[in-house]
């Protein structure tokens, strides 16, 4: 009964510290999720200057008809 | 329209932008279970969306000012006004998607406000596939125009109340006053502002840009056909 008792004891506490350490061992979950913030960023920036790219073709395109 | 060739609305724009650049990291944000840090992508991700309102409301005022006096010019504006907000459409999403999978658990959960994102997207691109779908310039222009003054409130009803009426993830939904009254504190406020501004005024500069290229293209096909 008390080795019974005890595994129950043990299952219960190890199920409650998984439970607490449900943060991932991953980058953007790390220093307050900071790099969520610094993947926006990269976001917005990446598509921006590609996005200026392909306006600066454009323009190019019709510079050179003229 | 002589002020989309001035520069210092230009400047101001990036002056702004690089300031909510630095601020955003350093300045103090409220401690907030599960968003944590990310709290400070209410700099970048919303005023996005605040840049593609402008935009899109920008067009929709050249489309009420084409169907008024006619001219050409108005409709090239509501068209790159768009070109542009819906580059910032995808912007938001995009983002959204990131935060959404480090908070809400997954990239899209089926949220009412992201649905609805989802639907008025489609409902902007109709514009754009309606308008190369017809030909003649002048009736491209009318339906176009009459389609978009039509898209705009639409829009705002899917993006702002609809997800208000029910339950959202998302804040500022099923009742809660978004990053409003409780969420927000003045600390919060002397960043996000500037952003906002700072982001529409960027988005209303490469609208400029377009316009400008677009009537470039259009002189020179002009040209051609004489």
């Amino acid at each position: 009964m008390k080795k019974f008792l005890l595994i129950t004891i043990y299952l219960i506490t190890s199920v409650a510290v998984k439970a607490q350490t449900v943060e991932m061992a991953d980058v953007l979950r790390s220093s307050g999720k900071i790099y969520v913030v610094v993947a926006t960023i990269a976001i917005i920036f990446v598509g921006l200057t590609a996005y200026l790219f392909m306006l600066d073709k454009r323009l190019t395109k019709l510079e050179r008809n003229k | 329209m002589t002020i989309i060739y001035k520069k210092w609305w230009k400047i101001l724009a990036v002056l702004l932008v690089f300031y909510t650049l630095i601020s955003g990291f350093l300045f103090k944000v409220p401690s907030k279970v599960i968003l944590n840090e990310s709290i400070r992508n209410v700099y970048f991700h919303v005023p996005v969306w605040f840049a593609m309102l402008a935009l899109f409301g920008i067009s929709v005022y050249y489309s009420i000012k084409y169907l008024r006096y006619g001219n050409e010019t108005y409709d090239i504006v509501a068209v790159e006004a768009v070109n542009t907000g819906i580059l910032f459409y995808i912007f938001g999403l995009i983002t959204g998607m990131l935060w959404a999978k480090f908070t809400w658990g997954e990239a899209w959960s089926g949220d009412p406000k992201q649905n609805s994102a989802a639907i008025a997207f489609l409902i902007y691109c109709a514009y754009l596939v309606l308008r190369s779908s017809i030909d003649e310039e002048q009736k491209r222009a009318k339906i176009s125009s009459i389609y978009n003054i039509f898209a705009f409130p639409i829009m705002i009803v899917l993006l702002f109340v609809l997800p208000r009426l029910t339950d959202s993830l998302h804040p500022g939904n099923g009742g809660n006053p978004a990053f409003g009254k409780y969420d927000m504190n003045n600390q919060m406020r002397i960043v996000f502002w500037p952003a906002c501004i700072g982001w529409i005024l960027i988005g209303v500069w490469i609208a400029t840009i377009r316009y400008r290229i677009r009537n470039l293209e259009n002189k020179t096909i002009n040209k051609l056909n004489k």
